[in-house]
């Protein structure tokens, strides 16, 4: 016993140094990195604000984007903008900010504003825009309308896009028809896209005129082409609304002449967007929706493609709804709980002059969400159809996302409710019913916690 | 006083693994409890609702699809797995020239990253183009669209999920090996037929490991998230693939709300909690741990 005891002991003497080694060795990791941090964070170093700005654009449009942040950080030196590409930048900056270490600037989707105001996760510009003589007559409407929510400004554009029918000319020319005139009502497409479809012997698709489900971004918008809206702006879910009924049941009419299976399998031969593969710029669908953007993989992946841009039509009997368009916008935020906000809002600001704002849509060839708009810019806009894109913008059938707080979860429903009808699984009705059923109860219980925090918290 | 020094030394020796435990497993572990019963979106403070959560989980319709779709999933996906998996370690364990050869390329498809791993089946099971249907085509069997028939997008991930047993091979070969040669070589003298001595040395002999693959499965199918998450986008088509943990997910990080998560992730653990005490009740009978003495 004795015996072991000394011999123990005499290990931990000869050993007495090794023994620290280790978790000494920790200590000097963290005390190196508690002092990396203290040095990083350069507090008082004379010199401009670094500020921080997360954006998601990688390629071309990164490029852009980090000319417009060269330029401010030449144009004055007080303020030294930091541009970081970080994928999936709503959820991380919504992360970021909940732990109290948000980015300074953060550029996100006009269709994220509501739930990050309702999370109260951005700081209110209003009172930056007065003292900067920002305000609603500086922007088409259906752009201001995207940064404003209840009553605020939440954000400004960085970028903006409405949405127009692109179809190919030589593939119409190919069926008989005549290119210089698109379908300029929704019948006229059906119709159009009935007689570009070919089918091989064995009864498998090979071409397609026109599909809803190409390329599948705005599955929840079809509404909107015939006069529906997806909520009443106040409480009520109107999914199931006869527009949005008869919208489903013109989307629907086209698995049910093709064949559900037969769309699928043609459907999953597809590409990638980005690549040559894609439908439209390998040829296979000759006419589909798609952004201001399109013109930029066009004439990067299939440069000779015969190709044309027109209003997308509306139903023969709502005149009314012509030139309808989805307008929506990348925006910049300030997170809560940014460090540098003043600042922040000198680089949003900078980035909203006609200068800024030209450089950037001209490198990212997107129409500007300004209202004044220089000659030079449509000189040398590269994109044939740019005015269009603009003038679309402002149509008064521009329409936006929902600004509902629980907009991810209704369009999540509203995707799953178009699958349904593409395999003839439920009719438009019963899949828009259900759509409306699901979601009603879960509006009234939003709106109502919303409620009970505001009170309890104090918010306006 | 030499003792209190030494005990010192283990704690500051345990104290990186004890701090990383506490602040990254514990902590979270037992606040997801009390968020399980809150309105909890991160950004805002959690208010608590009670059982509210848990209410609105058992009349959640998408709750029950995504329940449903995960049971069958792990019916159809275990058995096909573990069946799979001791057939391929039995014929490795075959005295066979090459063996270390083919253990080899058959445990390679386990070190794929997962997200390659669905890219890569993203094309073979593509219903115009992937190799799968055209090898099919070959023998006459016009394949379906795998991924975009809600009929046939289960069994796609089946046979992906048939692909990665090789971390099981590797599981069942090691108990393989301790199956006493003594045993095997007196049912011989008997007379056993192979399958005879299969069945009744082989077998038993490694069925605590069968059952250690039982729970191991039971939980990774359960828990099945990133194959389908990347291959099946909002588990498409028609929420044919939307299984447990992909609903978990994006009510916890797209649709921020992480009470309703919380408890998700709850009835989540407590389920597999039943099902690994059942599958342990159940073999009580089958399992024989050798060396203990009992059977």
């Amino acid at each position: 016993m004795l015996r072991s005891r000394t011999f123990r002991a005499k290990i931990l003497s000869v050993n007495r140094l090794s023994d620290f080694t280790l978790p000494g060795f920790f200590l000097v990791v963290a005390a190196t990195l508690a002092a990396s941090e203290i040095v990083v964070r350069e507090p008082a170093r004379p010199g401009p604000v670094r500020i921080t700005y997360w954006e998601k654009w990688t390629g071309f449009e990164g490029d852009a984007m980090r000319k417009v942040v060269d330029d401010f950080n030449k144009s004055q030196n007080r303020i030294f903008v930091q541009l970081l590409t970080v994928s999936n930048v709503q959820n991380k900056t919504m992360l970021a900010t909940s732990a109290g270490i948000p980015p300074d600037v953060a550029g996100i989707f006009s269709s994220n504003v509501a739930q990050f105001v309702d999370d109260r996760a951005v700081t209110m510009l209003d009172d930056f825009c007065r003292e900067a003589g920002i305000g609603p007559e500086d922007y088409k409407p259906v752009y201001w309308n995207a940064v404003t929510y209840r009553g605020h400004v939440w954000a400004l554009p960085s970028t903006p896009a409405t949405t127009a029918l692109h179809f190919n000319t030589a593939m119409m020319r190919r069926a008989g028809l005549d290119p210089s005139r698109p379908p300029s009502t929704i019948e006229e497409l059906s119709a159009m896209a009935d007689r570009m479809v070919q089918k091989d012997a064995a009864g498998r698709i090979r071409v397609a005129g026109f599909l809803p489900a190409e390329p599948g971004w705005w599955n929840w918008a079809w509404g909107y082409f015939f006069g529906g809206r997806l909520w009443d702006g106040k409480g009520r879910i109107t999914a199931n609304s006869p527009e949005n009924v008869r919208a489903f049941e013109w989307v629907q009419s086209f698995p049910k002449k093709y064949g559900p299976n037969e769309v699928q399998t043609f459907r999953s031969g597809f590409g990638n967007f980005s690549s040559p593969q894609n439908a439209f710029m390998s040829e296979k669908v000759a006419m589909v929706l798609q952004g201001v953007w399109m013109y930029n993989f066009i004439s990067m992946y299939n440069p000779e493609l015969e190709w044309a841009a027109a209003p997308f039509p509306h139903p023969a009997d709502r005149p009314d709804l012509a030139r309808t368009t989805i307008a929506e916008a990348d925006v910049l935020i300030i997170p809560r709980g940014a460090k540098h906000p003043r600042e922040a809002f000198e680089f949003i600001r900078y980035v909203n002059s006609r200068k800024g704002m030209e450089t950037l849509c001209l490198l990212q060839r997107k129409n500007s969400p300004l209202t004044d708009v220089s000659e030079e810019f449509w000189r040398r806009h590269p994109n044939p159809y740019i005015r269009l894109f603009d003038s679309l913008a402002a149509s008064p059938n521009a329409v936006g996302t929902p600004k509902l707080g629980i907009w991810a979860e209704y369009s999540a429903e509203l995707n799953n409710a178009f699958e349904e009808i593409g395999l003839l699984r439920k009719t438009p009705k019963e899949a828009l019913d259900a759509v409306t059923a699901r979601m009603q109860p879960k509006l009234e219980q939003y709106l109502k916690r919303l409620e009970l925090r505001e009170k309890a918290e104090g918010w306006k | 006083m030499r003792i209190r020094k030494e005990r010192l030394t283990g704690y500051l020796f345990a104290m990186p693994w004890f701090i990383g435990f506490a602040v990254f497993l514990a902590y979270p572990l037992v606040a997801s409890i009390y968020f399980s019963f809150c309105d909890y979106s991160v950004l805002k403070k959690p208010v608590f609702i009670g059982l509210d959560n848990y209410r609105e989980l058992f009349s959640d319709e998408v709750f029950w699809i995504t329940v449903k779709n995960t049971a069958i999933y792990a019916a159809l996906s275990l058995p096909a797995g573990m069946v799979t998996a001791l057939a391929l370690a039995m014929l490795l364990n075959a005295k066979v020239p090459g063996t270390t050869f083919f253990r080899t390329v058959f445990f390679l498809p386990s070190l794929v990253p997962m997200v390659s791993l669905a890219v890569l089946w993203l094309w073979i099971l593509n219903g115009e183009h992937g190799i799968l249907n055209e090898v099919l085509r070959m023998v006459g069997i016009q394949g379906p669209n795998w991924l975009g028939d809600p009929a046939w997008s289960k069994p796609a991930l089946v046979v992906l999920g048939v692909w990665g047993v090789g971390n099981a091979v590797l599981i069942y070969l090691a108990g393989l090996q301790d199956v006493p040669t003594s045993l095997v070589e007196a049912a011989e003298l008997d007379g056993a037929s192979a399958w005879q001595k299969t069945r009744h040395v082989t077998i038993p002999m490694i069925s605590p490991v069968i059952l250690f693959n039982l729970i191991m499965g039971i939980i990774g199918t359960l828990q099945v998230f990133t194959v389908p998450y990347v291959m099946f986008p909002g588990g498409s088509p028609a929420r044919s693939t939307y299984f447990y943990a992909m609903y978990l997910f994006d009510n916890a990080f797209l649709y921020n709300k992480m009470g309703y998560a919380s408890a998700m992730g709850w009835i989540m653990f407590l389920a597999i909690f039943a099902l690994t005490m059942l599958s342990l009740k159940l073999s009580e009978r089958h399992v024989h741990y050798g060396g203990g003495g009992t059977a």
